[in-house]
């Protein structure tokens, strides 16, 4: 398997973007440092031939796990709302949303 | 089509079904209730929330790629990641590389077949209405967000690109809503968004040319737009390539006011999802008996309906162009079955089908409620000549109006009593009588004037005359 | 100090109305009101509501009612466990204040067992560390020495139960961080088989490896509260339909016949000390009869590599929620995407950031295969290895933690060093498996040593059998520094 290549500032720059986090120039050099570190470390997974065995997603192999159509007791609507950081006619009001979703 | 040019169309549909709860939690499946009143941890995405699989989405889910002759698979579910106000999760559970249904196909009603690549299942997201001038998106000052949609039970059928023209795509989305409602998946009210359509478009100068790049058009909210946007994207993308330029691939909105599509964003940088396999779910693997028992359950598709009628006149003769056109409309309404216990009773198939095609469907609710023997009964009496036609549709109005009753019955009360052979016989000879000149031409091979002779005696019987009837007395008397 | 009084023993007393649940409760409070400012064990001490449902066992236990087994002990909880109305933090800013709609399940099993929540308990930042020194609260200190860190991530539920400030506490263990803390506070810690204890209304970190389980003194306390906490949960679809073993039943089974493998592998990155206490453990397990091998399952060096790309990949997607729309904080901005990221950057601690980072990488196109999907494939390996071992012993013996507790700030500025804590623990989280840490006698320094036991998947019943006989031969513990209001 093919090793990627090491991890570099401009991938930590996308991947903070991608998971809405700001960063400082400053953070953005530990940050990469100490990621890059984790992931040479991680490089002895990457380099494993593995060809042939199943990935494991699941520890306990169960399937179907299913329930019946019937209504359950919602929340109390006041309770969610109170806990909400801003409230109108009963919904969750978020500031302009510039674009359409992905 | 401009000439040389081919489209190349696939759609992407996306369907709620008709579940008492959500996808993954309890709470009621339900347009139209209060804001964020059908909502609890899971649909909220509140921390420490799971997801619990519905049996009956999967139920309906299967039904669907029954309907559309999938193969069913053993499945996994994915987490589709991304941020967005109304994805509660800022995740949605969906399906990825292991969907539930492939490769199946469907017929539109004049044969043409349209493959179908996937049904999978997926939950829906919140609704966000958008504060500010248009309602729209753009240029609001800030959204609210309602939760009661969110995790609603999606499936959502990706068709092969094999449409050629707008009209095998608004044939496609037309059949389509009628096979989901037809399986009991759906209400497919697109209008109220249980059905959703968004379309990929692109072209190519000729049949054996590569694909070109296509763009997808959302925002097409009736088969009428669906159409409108197509050829419009379509005329879009070949102006752009003839003048030298290439299609962008993006997504694009259809703006039925303006009547065109407009640039959303550039999917050139295509969204990275991360897609990976739910970790709260287990994967879904139905047996061949439950596979079975689903197919069983499952009622007839609007495809075999149709056939069905066009072999019960096939018995008697043939089809002919109106006729199709009747069998579409009547199966689109539900009310075939009426067509096929008539014909079973002995009506001919003809009145069988005109008679419902025409009369019956215009209250088709209170055709479907009706006994179909009442209705084969009324059939019954007009075909043996008991009834005239004008009689017949009153009597079937009356019997919409009342929920039923007894054809023969209503009939006497109406005071349509099948004439006697000696009153009708008598009523055509005072008309005879009375045209002394139109009768010399009609024996002499005007035959035209049995129309003219009918139409005094039907004045004279006020419609309760059976023209059939007349006519043969008419051919009797000219000898 | 007397050893604490068993949480066994004072369910039997308050169920039998020789004990009143308040006056155990007003007992655990007043130890925490002396101790609780040098350990800061809890984010919340949950007075006012202890006290109402202290009442409320004895008022049950007046009217003829049995309350349940857990009768009147107080339990602290991980503050990751939602708590109806009740804040539940995950010592971050994040959810500074939140009050979640809705009780965990075990919260829930927990009431009805007669059970008082006495508070929720300090953290790492989400889970996300070995020493509690990531949370947004400040540190927990160890109980044995201030200057030293509890362990992590669950380190305030540890430190709780060291202190005497509650006989029980739940926590959660994702790569280590129930067993760790417990090892390094001096108490009895245990992570359940995968699916055994319900994670509905636990705050997910890592959705394939956390489970919640139990801190005691006792191995078995930590049996009686495993056994009310654990079973099928309709609400947690990764939720095991098979039964829960029922422990408490077995542990004076003892060990005769059993077969011990001692886990070469982890004995490797051990300190001397740790070491020796991993032997004479085995030896004591001999004389009780156990036959002791030395056991190689070389796959499970490779569960550190796997672990910090699965855990991190599935936690990036997990805390997206964390967004400032429904709850929690927010920071204004002009628009949505502005407003997640001031929240998030203002909301997340750096730990917290940086695992995110790293799992969003990992999980992004083109370093999928690389990465996530190879660790998920090394996950059947260590399972693989684990069976080969699991063939030919009945459990598994090794430290808990290579080093007892470390001295506060010693490895947060290398996150690689604090990683390498759960060298020992990682594997049984990978494999879905149970294990326990079980006090074993001072290290070199008089800092508490854990030993570990470690079983195949639903073995419980046998773990415990071996713990309460490893413990039966433990060497005592000096008494933690903070305990009474005594002055020290």
């Amino acid at each position: 398997m093919d090793q990627p290549a090491r991890l570099t500032r401009e991938d930590v720059a996308h991947v903070a973007a991608l998971a809405r986090l700001h960063l400082s120039d400053e953070e953005l050099d530990t940050f990469t440092h100490q990621l890059a570190s984790v992931l040479d470390h991680a490089a002895d997974v990457s380099s494993l031939d593995l060809t042939g065995v199943e990935p494991t997603a699941h520890a306990m192999a169960v399937t179907n796990v299913l329930r019946t159509d019937e209504p359950a007791p919602c929340l109390d609507r006041d309770e969610v709302l109170a806990q909400a950081p801003a409230v109108e006619d009963h919904r969750f009001r978020v500031p302009r949303i510039l674009g359409e979703a992905p | 089509m401009t000439s040389g040019w081919q489209m190349v169309i696939g759609l992407e549909v996306h369907c709620e079904l008709k579940t008492a709860t959500k996808l993954f939690c309890g709470c009621p499946n339900m347009f139209g209730d209060e804001p964020n009143t059908n909502v609890c941890p899971n649909c909220l995405g509140l921390p420490g929330s799971l997801p619990v699989l519905n049996q009956q989405a999967v139920e309906l889910a299967m039904a669907i790629g029954t309907a559309l002759h999938c193969e069913i698979r053993p499945s996994t579910f994915h987490r589709k990641n991304y941020f967005y106000p109304d994805q509660a999760k800022d995740y949605q559970i969906s399906q990825y590389d292991e969907p539930l249904n492939v490769d199946g196909w469907l017929d539109l009603p004049d044969g043409f077949r349209v493959g179908i690549e996937r049904a999978h299942m997926e939950e829906d997201t919140g609704k966000t209405t958008h504060a500010g001038a248009s309602g729209r998106i753009h240029g609001a000052d800030y959204s609210l967000v309602d939760y009661n949609r969110s995790g609603v039970p999606l499936v959502e059928i990706v068709s092969a690109p094999d449409m050629r023209t707008a009209d095998q795509a608004r044939a496609y989305v037309t059949e389509l809503r009628a096979i989901l409602v037809a399986s009991g998946a759906s209400d497919g009210k697109m209008e109220e968004g249980s059905m959703r359509v968004d379309a990929n478009v692109s072209v190519r100068r000729g049949p054996d040319e590569p694909f070109g790049t296509r763009c997808e058009i959302k925002n097409l909210n009736s088969v009428r737009s669906l159409g409108r946007a197509i050829e419009y994207e379509a005329q879009r993308q070949i102006a752009l390539i003839e003048s030298g330029e290439r299609v962008v691939q993006q997504t694009r909105h259809w703006d039925e006011g303006a009547g065109r599509t407009e640039a959303l964003r550039s999917k050139e940088d295509a969204y990275d999802y991360r897609y990976f396999l739910e970790p709260d779910l287990v994967p879904l693997v139905p047996d061949a008996e439950w596979i079975r028992a689903v197919g069983d359950t499952l009622g007839m598709m609007p495809a075999e309906r149709r056939a069905r009628l066009v072999t019960l006149l096939e018995e008697s003769g043939g089809v002919a162009d109106a006729q199709r056109d009747q069998i579409t409309t009547v199966v689109d309404l539900g009310l075939d079955d009426l067509v096929v216990a008539a014909v079973a009773g002995g009506v001919g198939s003809g009145l069988a089908l005109a008679r419902t095609a025409n009369e019956a469907a215009t209250d088709a609710e209170a055709a479907r409620a009706l006994d179909p023997k009442s209705y084969v009964e009324l059939l019954t009496l007009e075909g043996a000549g008991s009834l005239s036609a004008t009689q017949a549709k009153a009597v079937l109005a009356e019997l919409f109006a009342r929920g039923g009753g007894d054809p023969a019955a209503i009939a006497k009360e109406m005071g349509f009593e099948a004439m006697s052979e000696d009153s009708l016989a008598a009523t055509v000879a005072e008309a005879v009588d009375a045209h002394p000149d139109e009768w010399g031409r009609y024996c002499a091979g005007d035959d035209k004037l049995a129309g003219f002779f009918t139409g005094l005696v039907m004045k004279a019987t006020r419609g309760q005359a059976n023209g059939k009837a007349v006519a043969a007395e008419l051919a009797r008397r000219r000898g | 100090m007397s050893a604490p009084r068993p949480a066994l023993e004072t369910a039997t007393m308050v169920r039998a109305g020789e004990e009143s649940a308040v006056d155990v409760l007003e007992h655990h409070l007043a130890v925490i009101e002396a101790g609780e400012d040098a350990v800061h064990a809890f984010n919340l001490v949950l007075a006012d509501q202890a006290r109402a449902q202290a009442r409320a066992v004895d008022a049950a236990v007046a009217a003829g009612d049995d309350p349940g087994p857990l009768a009147g002990v107080p339990v602290a909880l991980k503050d990751n466990l939602c708590t109806r109305g009740v804040p539940t933090t995950c010592s971050s800013r994040i959810l500074d204040g939140w009050c979640p709609p809705y009780d965990a399940t075990v919260v829930t099993r927990l009431a009805a067992a007669g059970a008082v929540v006495i508070g929720k308990t300090n953290m790492d930042e989400f889970a996300m560390g070995s020493s509690t020194e990531t949370s947004a609260s400040g540190p927990t200190r160890n109980p044995y020495d201030t200057s030293r860190v509890p362990g992590g991530s669950s380190g305030g539920s540890a430190a709780a139960v060291a202190a005497g400030f509650a006989p029980l506490a739940l926590g959660s263990d994702t790569g280590g961080s129930i067993r760790q803390p417990a090892a390094l506070c001096g108490v009895v810690g245990m992570k359940p088989t995968y699916g055994t204890v319900s994670r509905y209304g636990l705050v997910a970190f890592a959705s394939s490896l956390d489970q919640i389980g139990p801190f005691a003194h006792t191995v078995a306390d930590a049996a009686l509260l495993f056994d009310v906490i654990g079973g099928h949960d309709p609400l947690d679809s990764t939720s095991l339909h098979r039964p829960t073993p029922r422990v408490l039943s077995v542990l004076d089974d003892g060990v005769d016949g059993m077969t011990v493998g001692v886990l070469t592998e982890f004995l490797d990155g051990a300190a001397p000390d740790v070491a020796a206490r991993v032997h004479q453990a085995a030896d004591a397990l001999a004389a009780a009869g156990a036959r002791i091998e030395e056991v190689s399952v070389p796959e499970v060096t490779l569960g550190l590599s796997a672990y910090y790309l699965i855990a991190p990949g599935e936690a990036s997607s997990n805390l997206a929620r964390y967004d400032g729309v429904r709850y929690g904080l927010r920071v204004d901005a002009e628009d949505t995407v502005a407003m997640n990221t001031a929240t998030r950057t203002a909301g997340f601690g750096a730990e917290v950031k940086r695992r995110i980072m790293l799992g969003t990488y990992v999980l992004s196109a083109g370093y999928m295969d690389a990465y996530y999907n190879q660790a998920l494939k090394v996950r059947t390996r260590i399972i693989q290895g684990f069976a080969a071992a699991y063939a030919r012993c009945d459990v598994l013996l090794g430290p808990t933690a290579p080093t007892t507790a470390f001295a506060l700030g010693a490895k947060v500025d290398d996150p690689l060093t604090m990683y390498l804590s759960d060298v020992c623990t990682i594997p049984s989280n990978l494999a879905g498996h149970p294990a326990i840490s079980v006090p074993f006698g001072p290290g070199d320094d008089g800092l508490p040593v854990g030993v570990q036991l470690l079983g195949p998947a639903l073995s419980e019943g046998t773990l415990f059998q071996v713990a309460a006989a490893v413990e039966a031969a433990a060497p005592d513990l000096p008494a933690p520094r903070i305990t009474t209001g005594a002055a020290s």
